[in-house]
């Protein structure tokens, strides 16, 4: 039911008027869900600064506040005290909604994600679709960033953005196809009930796209073409300035609580753990993935724009296909077998076939992007 | 792309950046930890002895901008130095005007903090080059004051 | 219908965060491939060539700290051997083997910069940049040890070094021998074996051998190259006849060969260093030379091997106790000429990289 549901029942029964105990609760599931979101989204800032820092030698920010803590709000207000510019010939309403459709993606994605039993917004029965719907509305928000800037550089990056987030959406859906072979049900409370063993240890090469398409979807180092200051232009926000620069700044962090968020849910079981009260563990978890996501940022350099399409379309989709395909199979013969008693098994057999189809796939399937071009 | 290694190259890769995250960072907190600098070293400012200083000008022709102006009078039989000022603003501190005083009435100063909001404050008259608690020569060319410095912070010996 | 296409035009400009300073190249662009490179320098151009003329020999000791701000003591080295040459003047044996000690933790140091922002132009974020930095101020702090400044030196002097080195030198550069193969070895294995560096960078930018040599392009670029030549072992200055190391050479001329090439030659380093430390004799570390010196008339050419390339230094001289005439042949301008050839064909993100393996430094382009 879920504590909203029993929040209006509760309203109901003192009586309070039919449109009021519908709108109460949902007024307040949307504020808590966005102070949650905005925590943990100075949380994560945090983590970034602070991650990147330690892995350079360095303390990162340490001025702002006790240990640094702050820092974004200072940033905040420099970002939000900025003037405002619109370029003349820009399409004025494209260009405005833009970052609003960006953060908005982010937000929407939140109404489905369980931090405890009974927490969240509403359980709907389909709720990995509604994730991956709402997450393709990123590639919409930064090509409308990049036609309403009227600018032909932007629209170059932002057209380069949005064949990148289309092109590893794929790999993505079929890893989460994996998953739900094995768990039958789309919602994501029911994900994670089924998760005995986390579903981390049953699709280890299921993990390995999924978090590889993720983070070239978050523009995340070593994809981050976007924000590349080595290259001539920094991007389809070029022509932003102000609190607009702001929202997508909060979009991208959005993006990466709410993708961390579906990572713990889909494949690290949730808010299940032995003594720490659940949602906690959900928070650890969370922070766990935020911390990976910054451990590869800090090593690893960026790969060109050919080569990021040849290892989404040439690497990560036939290994996608044949985890399927290996998936499906191990579900059939599981009545035979015993699944859900004792699925250690299927854990060594899915991390050999794990290294045998990485193996194989590096040195059959992957050809060198582009090259010296005759001029 | 090929993955030669098979991932193991990214792997051995991530490895090293954890194991620098586990070590103490190398940086210093300034304002409130300071290294100390060298014995030797060459700060932006010179400290003269009046008392040893003739008014030959030696230093002043071996600069190689001419940042040093000396106007001396004559009294009786000696030269009394009337203006000696330094134009710390030009100056590049190569210290050619330390080793060139024939009479060691010269030497280089320890500060390296001096930034100051006006252009004609930068330029040091006779009196601020006179030596002070604040303000010690330090020991480029003078071995025998070099001893008695403290040591510098060296960045090889901290773990 | 055929799309009507044109080339586009792009300045990356002075202001650019990754040309290595004030370096203005025009691109002509097809899509995303490079047609055409014009380079285009001059904006760091102070005149100290002309300035020289109007110094006496001792006072260009500091103007020459300028050239290669990155390695300054190479330029100071090259100056000086200039003179000595000029004028005939003998330098002790203990000052020959600390010019030599200082020149290869020079060259060390310069080499730390130029594969940290290599890896900074690849695209990770700052890491082994910093990573190198903190070697780089070690070897910073032993010549504040020295000399007392860390950026521009103004230590050699004509006839040997301005002061001897102090008790706490040599204790402390033997420990910094000791533990840097150590972190060459952690460095080479954060970047060496990295796919995305390899696929960044093997075959991407390749010179050829013969058109790296009529090009006149010298130093490491000419060594990934394939070529043998380096001037410490073909035309031997200083003492570096009596020490043993190996010259590395690359096969396949590019950008990871030339990467390959600087941290084999840092290993070279610090085996010379070993070799010189132990060999480090007593004496005096400066011969008696006049304050004004005034060589006699004629003209001399002095070459080094500086961390970038061939560094030579011509002097003319007319008796008295300026220069009449000093040319400086800079390896950084030498090597831009071939920027056309390694770029054309290439796409813009492999332009920054093909243009920091070069390892150039703007105040030698411009003087």
């Amino acid at each position: 039911m879920g504590i909203l549901g029993h929040f209006q029942k509760w309203l109901v029964e003192h009586s309070v008027p039919d449109w009021a105990s519908y709108v109460v609760p949902a007024l307040t599931g949307i504020i808590i869900a966005l102070l949650f979101l905005f925590l943990m989204i100075i949380v994560f800032i945090y983590l970034e600064r602070r991650g990147l820092g330690r892995f350079q030698i360095r303390p990162g920010p340490n001025r702002a506040g006790p240990w640094g803590v702050l820092q974004a709000f200072a940033d905040f207000i420099k970002i939000v005290t900025k003037e405002d510019i619109v370029p003349y010939a820009a399409d004025k309403p494209v260009h405005f909604l833009a970052p609003v459709v960006s953060f908005f993606s982010a937000i929407m994605i939140l109404a489905v994600i369980p931090i405890q039993k009974d927490a969240y917004i509403t359980n709907l029965n389909i709720g990995i679709l509604y994730v991956s719907a709402i997450s393709s509305l990123g590639a919409i928000a930064i090509f409308m960033a990049g036609y309403g800037s009227n600018n032909k550089y932007s629209l170059i990056a932002a057209m380069r953005g949005v064949a990148q987030l289309i092109s590893y959406e794929v790999p993505v859906l079929l890893a989460i196809a994996g998953v739900l072979l094995i768990s039958g049900s789309l919602g994501m409370v029911d994900i994670v009930e089924s998760q005995n063993v986390p579903f981390i240890l049953l699709q280890p090469l299921g993990f390995l796209i999924f978090f590889i398409g993720v983070g070239a979807e978050l523009n995340r180092s070593p994809s981050d073409l976007m924000e590349a200051e080595s290259e001539l232009v920094t991007g389809y926000h070029i022509e932003y300035s102000g609190m607009k620069f702001a929202l997508f700044y909060l979009g991208e962090y959005g993006h990466m609580v709410v993708a961390s968020a579906v990572m713990t849910t889909i494949y690290l079981s949730g808010w299940k753990g032995p003594i720490l009260p659940p949602a906690m563990w959900f928070l650890v978890k969370m922070v766990l993935v935020c911390l990976v996501f910054v451990w590869i940022r800090a090593t690893f350099p960026r790969i060109r724009v050919d080569q990021l399409m040849s290892l989404a379309w040439k690497f990560l989709l036939p290994l996608a296909l044949l985890n399927l395909f290996a998936t499906a199979l191990e579900v059939m013969w599981q009545d035979k077998i015993g699944w859900e008693q004792f699925p250690w098994p299927f854990v060594f057999l899915n991390l050999g076939l794990a290294i045998v189809f990485i193996l194989v796939g590096s040195k059959l399937l992957f050809k060198t992007g582009g090259g010296q071009v005759e001029v | 792309m090929k993955f030669e290694h098979y991932g193991l190259g990214l792997a051995k890769g991530l490895v090293v950046t954890l194991k620098h995250a586990l070590r103490r960072p190398m940086t210093t907190q300034y304002p409130e930890e300071k290294l100390v600098v060298s014995r030797r070293f060459r700060g932006y400012e010179l400290v003269w002895y009046e008392d040893k200083c003739t008014g030959c000008a030696t230093c002043a022709k071996s600069c190689p901008q001419g940042n040093i102006e000396i106007v001396t009078v004559q009294q009786g039989d000696l030269y009394k130095v009337q203006k000696f000022e330094l134009d710390t603003g030009r100056c590049m501190a190569c210290g050619l005007c330390v080793e060139a005083c024939p009479y060691q009435a010269l030497y280089m100063g320890m500060g390296y903090e001096r930034a100051r909001y006006r252009r004609r404050e930068v330029v040091l008259t006779k009196e601020d080059l006179k030596p002070s608690p604040e303000r010690q020569p330090s020991g480029y060319a003078y071995p025998e004051v070099a001893e008695k410095l403290p040591e510098q912070t060296l960045l090889v010996y901290r773990k | 219908m055929v799309l009507k296409s044109e080339p586009m035009l792009i300045s990356m400009g002075p202001h650019h965060p990754s040309t290595h300073g004030v370096f203005r190249m025009r691109l002509v662009l097809d899509g995303e491939v490079i047609v055409d490179v014009e380079p285009m320098v001059g904006y760091l151009h102070r005149g100290i060539e002309k300035l020289a003329e109007t110094r006496t020999y001792t006072q260009v000791i500091p103007l020459t700290d300028r050239l290669d701000y990155l390695g300054s003591m190479t330029n100071n080295w090259a100056y000086v051997i200039a003179v000595e040459k000029l004028a005939s003047i003998k330098v002790p044996e203990r000052a020959e083997y600390l010019r030599v000690i200082i020149g290869e933790l020079m060259r060390i140091s310069s080499h730390l910069m130029a594969t940290g922002f290599l890896g900074n132009e690849l695209g990770c974020t700052f890491t082994p940049l910093l990573y190198m930095f903190r070697e780089r101020e070690k070897i910073m702090d032993f010549f504040e040890m020295v000399c007392g400044q860390r950026l521009t030196y103004n230590y050699m002097r004509i006839g040997g070094m301005s002061q001897d080195i102090p008790e706490e030198f040599l204790p402390a550069v033997k420990k910094f021998v000791a533990e840097m193969p150590h972190y060459i070895d952690e460095y080479e294995q954060l970047l060496s074996e990295n796919e995305i560096l390899l696929a960044r960078t093997k075959g991407v930018g390749i010179l050829p051998r013969n058109l790296a040599i009529s090009s006149s392009v010298t130093g490491p670029v000419l060594r990934a190259s394939g070529v043998q030549w380096d001037l410490r072992k073909s035309d031997p200055y200083s003492i570096y006849d009596r020490f043993e190391f190996d010259i590395p050479t690359g096969t396949v001329s590019d950008v990871y060969d030339r990467y390959l090439v600087r941290i084999q030659e840092m290993r070279q380093s610090i085996r010379i260093l070993e070799q010189a430390i132990k060999q480090l004799p007593a004496g005096e570390a400066r011969s008696k030379v006049p304050l004004l010196l005034r060589p006699p008339v004629g003209e001399a050419y002095a070459h080094i091997e500086s961390p970038k390339g061939e560094l030579g230094f011509y002097l003319v001289s007319d008796g008295s106790i300026a220069p009449y005439r000093c040319r400086i042949r800079a390896p950084s301008f030498t090597n831009i000429t071939a920027l056309k050839d390694m770029l054309v064909g290439w796409k813009i993100a492999d332009a920054v990289v093909i243009f920091g393996s070069i390892d150039i430094v703007l105040g030698e382009v411009d003087r």
